[in-house]
């Protein structure tokens, strides 16, 4: 129970952080703009990134055919618009956690997530392949 | 524009990357609309919530993607624009989940 409450703290801080900006530049020093404009535009890649996996989702929803399996064309376009938010929202908690490194000249956080991203839209590749390949040979 | 004009011409280019993700967010939003205004009134609800949406990211964005090249994003600025696209995948999934 105090591990579970403590982790609904945390996440609470972060997210009261999202919009506190005198909570941000309460730590260290200013950092050389050009670095904060960086960081800015790795955010607005990520939030495009996002919205390229919504767009996707919301496009697989009314302009794919229907697919052999029952309601597999609405999983692929939910999965899809999930993962697009997820990323939006991860775009600001990545954003923030950069800021505060660079403004105490630490190493910047080091992340799993374009990883694990890049696996899950391969392996969703691959299953809408094998789902192609299925209908076409059995249909 | 700042005195010293930076040889990376970094305002520009971020000034051109909030622009890029201004044209995205629309064209998602035309997308959503699309999918919306073929599910009846719950829909065209979405619909309107969507472009709702949509005017409060470009609201948003506006000051940074015509800005002077001023090096100071507001935190709150970055995280209402990320929850606002967060939001427009949210009436997505409602606009599936409804259409199934």
């Amino acid at each position: 129970m105090p591990s579970s409450h403590r982790i609904i703290t945390t996440v609470w801080q972060r997210i009261r952080n999202w919009f506190d900006p005198d909570e941000l530049r309460s730590v260290g020093t200013t950092p050389d703009y050009r670095f904060s404009l960086a960081n800015e535009r790795t955010f607005l890649a990520w939030l495009r990134t996002g919205l390229a996996l919504v767009g996707g989702g919301l496009a697989a929803a009314q302009f794919l055919p229907a697919l052999p399996l029952r309601h597999l064309r609405e999983a692929i376009s939910i999965a899809l618009l999930l993962l697009g938010g997820a990323v939006a929202i991860r775009a600001i908690d990545h954003w923030a956690r950069v800021d505060r490194a660079i403004r105490l000249d630490r190493e910047l956080p080091a992340s799993r997530f374009p990883a694990v991203l890049a696996v899950v839209v391969g392996l969703g590749a691959l299953l809408l392949v094998v789902a192609v390949l299925a209908g076409a040979l059995g249909g | 524009m700042t005195a010293a004009r930076d040889p990376g011409l970094q305002p520009e280019r971020t000034r051109l990357a909030w622009r890029r993700t201004m044209l995205a967010v629309t064209v998602v939003t035309i997308l959503a609309g699309r999918l919306g205004l073929t599910g009846g009134r719950v829909g065209a609800l979405l619909t309107a919530l969507a472009i709702l949406g949509w005017g409060a990211t470009i609201t948003l964005c506006w000051p940074r993607a015509v800005g002077t090249g001023v090096p100071d994003p507001s935190v709150r600025t970055l995280s209402a624009v990320g929850l606002c696209i967060a939001g427009l995948a949210l009436i997505g999934v409602v606009l599936v989940v409804c259409g199934v």
